[in-house]
């Protein structure tokens, strides 16, 4: 391969990778800038566990967003649901396997709210979720009143936000080199992370492969085979550094299982399934949607009660990770929320916009915020570096997408 | 007779793939009213937007002389200056404005910095008057009627010292009573010494009004003819509006005895909130199984709203009448339960409600019937692929794969996707609205030669066209649409562009 082939692959392939790139410099950036603290076992836990809910926040936004609407009310929504979880378990002592699915439940409901005008009487979606902005603010800050911040001490609930999955349970043998006891191999490894780190690797390149084999059967284009294989190598190798930093901490976090799961659940059905592909077709063209047979009122009833369900999940993510839920509770997640789902690549003009995109684009704006705080930025200059790297990456992908026609 | 205050010579101009007027010659004596008329497409509005500087200097080739002198306009504000003004179909009012600010727009009277209101007031009230509207000036202009906004604009055109009005269409929209007030209104102007361009497709009316009358046709002059001599007749005016030569461009088909009745509505009339007013009134009209249904008419006769309102009425008409598919009354309420019931509508504008442009072939095929392709709601992309493969060969669609986006595609291969994305959904009525606009004639010949081909698998279809060479060499029945009616029924044998054309002008 040479420099040209690479250059040329590249600048074809920019917008599906230029996100990958841009995440790998500003870890690359911050790993020199910390002395190799950033990429330490530990603070790549911390950024998996603070990216989680904001993550949750894009990917919905991701599907408002292509089907050309906007929801200011997740933030709110999300701490007041926060708020809702922690009365429920601390007041009410309500058992943890209730209050998540009602919580969830209510999300549903409360999105459904905000669609209906916009679905049924064509109200524009800004107004009507800065509408439930306000209301779910004020929602948040009543059911509060009494009490102020209310502290949460379930277990299962907090290990949501702060604990690991479990491990294997492995015979013990004395330690070595010291006191006490270690595992009989991999000591000082979490083994489960460990082995579904090498199950998604695997699983990873296997799927790649078919798919690029599929694909050339039916003629289409394909990435050039050395290029193939060095996507191949730098996934994997990705995969592997974070399973093995993760698996080198507790092991992998409750967050980032529910975060995974929300991310290839939603990819899949974005991509797969006829639904996904109706959600696309009303943004890339409403009109010709309709004229298609696809109920437009019902595709967006159904993206912002998907939202209200994520902004639940969110909720319980955040509070579970503070163990406390205060009246301050989900400011400004709406923002991020859109932020990372426009430095993901979803474009305003709707039907564009990836939900992987998206993780990897809250991937970046946390990383920002985490590798900042670790080198001591001041909060000032940290606000508006996060600006310019959102106005970056807004001009970057309209540029490149107007090179491409 | 006096010299001409407009003469333009040998005016060409292009469009990529179509010249739009070639070597045309128009003149304009002062104190006339001049109609221009000719079929859709023919090339008058193109004319007026050379005139006017929307398509500026230098954008088209040949001459234009105003007050005896050659003007090189390059935008509407230069031919304003000179004194031209131009009102077009669609009204360049500002709804929410009340009347006299929106007749004084672009031409404010100021005092200082500021807008001298009270002035403002007084002089739109004059002009109010001069058009012989009387409301009140405070009134926004959505609340005026479409025959008064009418009149807003010419007032608003008088206002800036016009030597030459242009008006495209000024009835289209217009009930009777406006029209004659309109009409009258015209007259009068003359009489100040204001002379008139008026673009119309109601004959009737350009008899009426005219002093002179040019006919275009295909972007060139065919005649300039003086009314006032008597020359003017509704038969030679239609004689030399259509007096083209059909070429055989259409593939043969044997037309059989059609089946039995697929499609029919009765007594069909549609009213549009939206527009507030009645957009179908009392239509009637069957298709058998089998046949091809030409839907001829001029541009806003109703054809698409026709089309519209049976495929699921997806513009919200109030909707009255009897339709029958296969036998048994139903009211479809979205396209959805339409294409279900074996409908299928490729709406005219395929960039704009046809195709999604952003996606790829194959996603565009199978849109409408998704079912197809997936079981329990997951798509199967192998399935998909070989059924796009499918119509990309049997419909000649000429694209590198199915994966290319639809937006990088010609005219006439996104036809060819929009009517693939039809015959996906296996209809057994296909309305195919306007289906070869803007596609060069090999394209054409395909599409033709599909529709016969499906026709004689027993499929029935209604096409929509203002091309009346087009209804001709494809139809086995003609509906003429008018003003919202069906104006008459043309069979195979006996249609010709003149009854058409004379039942379409009605």
């Amino acid at each position: 391969m040479t420099i040209q082939d690479l250059r040329e692959a590249l600048t074809k392939n920019i917008r599906d990778y230029g996100m990958y790139i841009a995440l790998f410099v500003i870890m690359a950036i911050f790993t020199i800038a910390t002395q190799g603290l950033f990429l330490s076992p530990r603070n790549i836990a911390d950024l998996m566990n603070q990216t989680g809910y904001i993550a949750v926040l894009a990917v919905g936004m991701t599907l408002v967003i292509v089907i050309r609407h906007i929801d200011l009310s997740v933030g709110f929504l999300a701490g007041f649901l926060g708020a809702v979880s922690a009365v429920m378990l601390t007041t009410w002592h309500l058992p943890v396997l209730l209050v998540i699915p009602a919580v969830l439940v209510l999300g549903t409901l409360a999105g459904l709210l905000t669609a209906l005008p916009v679905a049924r009487l064509g109200i524009p979606s800004f107004v009507a979720s800065l509408a439930g902005w306000l209301i779910f603010r004020g929602l948040l800050l009543s059911t509060l009143s009494g009490t102020g911040t209310i502290q949460i001490a379930d277990p299962t609930f907090i290990a949501l936000g702060n604990g690991s999955i479990p491990d294997f349970p492995i015979p013990q043998v004395p330690n070595p080199s010291g006191e006490g006891t270690v595992d009989a191999f991999l000591p000082g490894l979490h083994k489960l992370t460990l082995l579904l780190g090498l199950l998604a690797v695997v699983w990873f390149i296997v799927s790649d492969f078919r798919n690029r084999k599929v694909k050339k059967s039916y003629n289409f284009a394909v990435i050039p085979n050395d290029m193939f294989i060095l996507k191949q190598v730098f996934v994997a190798s990705a995969l592997g550094f974070i399973t093995w930093n993760l698996a080198g901490y507790n092991g992998m976090g409750w967050t980032v299982v529910i975060m995974l799961v929300v991310v290839v659940v939603y990819d899949w059905v974005s991509r797969q399934t006829v639904l996904g592909r109706h959600i696309y077709a009303v943004g890339g063209n409403p009109e010709a949607a309709e004229l298609s047979g696809i109920g437009v009122a019902r595709i967006t009833m159904l993206v912002f009660g998907s939202m209200g369900f994520l902004c639940g999940l969110a909720g319980i993510l955040f509070a579970s990770r503070l163990q406390s839920a205060g009246p301050t509770g989900g400011t400004l997640f709406e923002l991020d929320a859109i932020a990372a789902a426009y430095i993901g690549g979803v474009s305003a003009a709707g039907g564009v916009g990836k939900i992987t995109g998206s993780m990897v684009g809250a991937l970046v704006y946390m990383s920002l915020r985490n590798g900042m705080n670790l080198m001591g930025v001041d909060e000032s200059l940290q606000y508006i570096i996060r600006g310019g790297v959102l106005a970056l990456a807004v001009i970057f992908d309209v540029t490149t997408r107007r090179v491409k026609r | 007779m006096a010299s001409h205050i407009l003469e333009m010579r040998s005016i060409s101009k292009s469009f990529p793939g179509v010249k739009a007027l070639d070597e045309v010659s128009f003149q304009v004596a002062p104190g006339e009213i001049h109609c221009l008329v000719g079929e859709n497409g023919a090339g008058k509005s193109t004319l007026m937007k050379v005139l006017s500087g929307v398509y500026p200097h230098g954008s088209y080739s040949g001459d234009i002389l105003f007050n005896g002198k050659v003007q090189s306009f390059r935008g509407i504000s230069d031919s304003e200056h000179a004194g031209i003004a131009i009102i077009y179909q669609e009204l360049a009012l500002f709804p929410e404005l009340p009347v006299f600010e929106n007749i004084l727009m672009g031409n404010e009277l100021t005092k200082g910095l500021a807008i001298d209101w009270n002035e403002t007031v007084h002089k739109a009230s004059e002009m109010l008057k001069m058009v012989r509207l009387s409301v009140n000036p405070e009134l926004k202009v959505k609340d005026l009627g479409i025959g008064q906004q009418q009149l807003v604009e010419i007032a608003k055109a008088l206002c800036k010292d016009v030597k030459l009005l242009i008006l495209d269409e000024p009835t289209a929209a217009l009930n009777e009573d406006d029209c004659e007030n309109l009409l009258k209104l015209l007259r009068e102007l003359r009489g100040h010494g204001v002379t008139c361009v008026m673009i119309s497709h109601r004959l009737k009316e350009v008899i009426q009004i005219a002093d002179t009358v040019t006919v275009l046709r295909d972007g060139r002059t065919i005649c300039t003819l003086d009314a006032r001599k008597g020359e003017v007749t509704e038969a030679i005016l239609i004689k030399n509006m259509v007096g083209r030569e059909i070429t055989n461009i259409y593939p043969e088909r044997k037309h059989e005895k059609p089946g039995d009745v697929i499609l029919e509505v009765r007594n069909w009339s549609g009213y549009s909130p939206k527009l507030g007013r009645q957009v179908l009134k009392a239509v009637n009209f069957q298709v058998r199984k089998g046949e091809i249904i030409g839907l001829a008419g001029l541009m806003g006769s109703g054809r698409t709203e026709l089309a519209k309102s049976i495929f699921g009425n997806p513009d919200g008409f109030e909707l009255e009448g009897e339709l029958l598919f296969a036998g048994v009354p139903r009211s479809f309420r979205s396209p959805k339960e339409a294409i279900d019931a074996g409908l299928a509508y490729a709406t005219e504008d395929r960039k704009g409600n046809g195709l999604i442009l952003i996606q790829d072939v194959k996603s565009n095929i199978t849109l409408a019937r998704l079912k197809k392709i997936s079981h329990r709601g997951v798509t199967d992309n192998n399935l998909e692929v070989k059924a796009a493969n499918e119509y990309k060969n049997s419909l000649n669609i000429k694209t590198p794969s199915v994966e290319q986006k639809v937006v990088n595609l010609s005219g006439g291969n996104q036809q060819k996707v929009s009517i693939g994305k039809w015959l996906f959904v296996e209809p057994r009525v296909l309305i195919l609205d306007e289906p070869t606009r803007g596609i060069d004639v090999g394209a054409k010949y395909e599409i033709y030669t599909i529709m016969n081909r499906l026709v004689e698998q027993g499929m029935s279809i209604i096409m929509i066209s203002s091309e009346l060479p087009e209804i001709l060499g494809m139809s086995d029945r003609i509906y003429v649409v008018s003003a919202g009616r069906i104006s008459g029924e043309v069979s195979r044998a006996e249609a010709n562009q003149e009854k058409i054309m004379h039942l379409a002008t009605q």
